[in-house]
């Protein structure tokens, strides 16, 4: 017997998903008022919720259009620091600008948060423009180690010795507002990632795709690949700023460091593990990875078996449990959890059917009807 | 239609096409035949100003198309179905031609040509929402020609598509290329299956190192003794 796809019905759908945004609304409610979870769940899921729109982000120029970048905590870094220098309150910045102080043309400058934050992901936006010209004529590794090479740049001229007046050079900057209510990054996140959503299903997205797929054959039916990657990768830094800019009032205190490639890195391993390519499973992995690497802090404690105590448990285990985890996933999902596929209702609905029947395949040992079945795209 | 003249192109330091000339009139299908490397695939992707052209000058429509982008050229009606078919595997047949009709506006033009290629190619129909890269070799090379053909095409081109195909597949395809030229499309084809290509062209050029050497109707070309020998294996 072969597997058969069923589709749920268009009302069951939209019922689910209303209560679905329900959920969520009710769970930050409840989060940000404490009535569940205490401060360190809100932290870590604002930081899933950050890192969820700049790997959305990056995944829309690395898993839809194909151009391997690794410039985003270069990104991220001018979206922070802009936000950084832009939201201190004016009270705090001689104690922030201690050593060096801030320069005249900015010392008054203060602007609310949402602005600051915009600014912040027009200023990232206009470097990969710039940056982008020539940069994209390059191909896939080179591409990346030169995008890799601007990131490192960025912070350097941001430690430099002339920005002191206006970064605070390597003393980094600190009394950043931080967000009022969990409600502020889960919104602008989500806000974020459905308009690159929308992107994803319009026309552009389309040509996105056809570009990853196949540069000739994309440029043969009237594409501008040139036009079309560099408005994926400038999109792209423009939500990289914002991210950055989320997470420079999440942590209140920021300095170059921060933004080495191993944050590139992170974001990397996020967008491959839920699938390059994968809104959704960027989303979902976000969380899976930035609670996990929380949860996993247990390792690193000591433990001790009556007055035996377990020798492995010390500081540094996480990191181990964490790579081999990591390493699981990758062998049993090769292209990621979700691979290029989004979630939907129909995908879990078929996926939670089809447990029983492998069981009974198993049970049966029947391996010889190779499992058939149409999985419709649309 | 298509007049192309004293085409020269280099690659690096190689001369692969040394002065062509070749005239594509209304309405009819041309094909260009010739050696691995004699410069056919060169011509077409130089059409396309997919690569840079070192001298010479192609009209189409009366319109001077040798420096404009491939995205102007598409728009004036010539269309490139590149060699190895180069489908999109991971969209959806149906987004594979959409694509082809990137750059129209015209929705109801672009369902009428859908409904077209969907009639030429009944198979592509039934697997609307399979992704392209599970298709066969020769339902790829329909979906190949089908994203063409939806960029409502003057001018069709087509790189080898034989390539790697059972030769019943390579019957039906040269059957539709017919039809699609019957329907008002020019198609300038490239085969190496020199037979077959002849059979249905109007009329045929024969590249050797870069230049014409030999042109004629394509009957008369299957008749020619040093075609013959050279291509048709005889």
């Amino acid at each position: 017997m072969a597997f058969e796809y069923k589709r749920l019905n268009k009302t069951t759908k939209i019922i689910l998903t209303l209560l679905l945004i329900a959920g969520c609304i009710v769970l930050t409610y409840m989060l940000d008022k404490g009535i569940i979870g205490t401060s360190y769940t809100v932290r870590i899921v604002r930081i899933s919720v950050i890192y969820a729109l700049i790997g959305v982000s990056m995944n829309l120029v690395n898993g839809f259009t194909g151009v391997f970048s690794l410039g985003q905590a270069g990104f991220m870094a001018i979206g922070a620091y802009t936000v950084g220098v832009l939201t201190i309150p004016l009270a705090s910045r001689p104690n922030v600008y201690y050593l060096v102080p801030i320069s005249e043309k900015i010392q008054d400058l203060v602007m609310p948060f949402g602005v600051a934050l915009i600014i912040g992901g027009i200023f990232a936006a206009i470097f990969a423009a710039l940056i982008g010209t020539p940069v994209l004529r390059l191909k896939s590794d080179y591409l990346a180690i030169a995008t890799l090479g601007f990131s490192e740049i960025v912070r350097a001229i941001i430690a430099n010795n002339q920005m002191w007046p206006i970064t605070n050079g390597s003393l980094g900057l600190k009394s950043i507002p931080t967000f009022p209510s969990l409600f502020i990054p889960v919104i602008i996140s989500t806000v974020g990632i459905a308009f690159m959503v929308l992107l994803i299903k319009s026309s552009y997205g389309r040509a996105f795709k056809a570009i990853r797929e196949d540069e000739v054959a994309a440029e043969a039916m009237g594409i501008n690949l040139f036009k079309h990657k560099g408005l994926s990768f400038i999109i792209s830094a423009f939500f990289a700023g914002v991210g950055g800019g989320l997470l420079a009032a999440h942590l209140t205190a920021i300095d170059s460091n921060q933004f080495k490639i191993m944050v590139t890195y992170e974001l990397l391993l996020i967008i491959v593990l839920g699938g390059l390519g994968s809104v959704t499973g960027t989303v979902l992995s976000s969380f899976m990875i930035c609670s996990g690497k929380e949860l996993l802090r247990w390792f690193d404690l000591p433990h001790s078996i009556g007055t035996w105590k377990i020798p492995i448990f010390r500081p540094g285990l996480r990191m181990v449990i964490f790579s081999l985890l990591l390493m699981t996933v990758v062998l049993f999902w090769r292209r990621g959890l979700m691979g290029r596929k989004e979630f939907s209702w129909d995908g879990i609905y078929n996926f939670l059917r089809r447990w029983p029947w492998r069981v009974r395949r198993l049970i049966r040992g029947d391996y010889s009807k190779k499992q058939e079945e149409v999985t419709p795209n649309a | 239609m298509l007049h192309i003249e004293d085409l020269n192109i280099h690659y690096g330091g190689i001369h692969a096409l040394r002065g062509v000339n070749i005239e594509v009139p209304d309405r009819k299908i041309i094909s260009l035949i010739g050696a691995n490397g004699a410069g056919k695939s060169t011509t077409l992707k130089a059409i396309m100003s997919l690569i840079p052209k070192t001298s010479g000058k192609i009209v189409f429509n009366g319109k001077d198309i040798t420096k404009m982008s491939t995205r102007n050229i598409v728009a004036e009606g010539v269309v490139l179905c590149p060699e190895g078919r180069r489908v999109f595997p991971d969209l959806t047949v149906l987004e594979n031609m959409t694509m082809g009709a990137f750059l129209r506006k015209d929705k109801e033009g672009i369902k009428k040509d859908m409904d077209w290629v969907f009639d030429l190619f009944p198979r592509l129909q039934e697997r609307k929402w399979q992704l392209a890269g599970t298709l066969s070799g020769g339902e790829q090379q329909m979906l190949a020609v089908g994203r063409a053909l939806m960029s409502k095409p003057k001018l069709l081109m087509m790189d080898e598509p034989s390539l790697g195909l059972a030769p019943l597949i390579v019957k039906s395809i040269l059957e539709i290329i017919k039809e699609i030229n019957d329907a008002g499309v020019n198609v300038l084809l490239i085969e190496q299956n020199a037979k077959a290509a002849l059979e249905i062209s109007d009329y045929a050029y024969v590249l050797e190192t870069g230049t014409v050497s030999l042109s004629g109707m394509g009957r008369e070309l299957l008749k020619n003794d040093k075609v013959r020998a050279a291509y048709l294996g005889e």
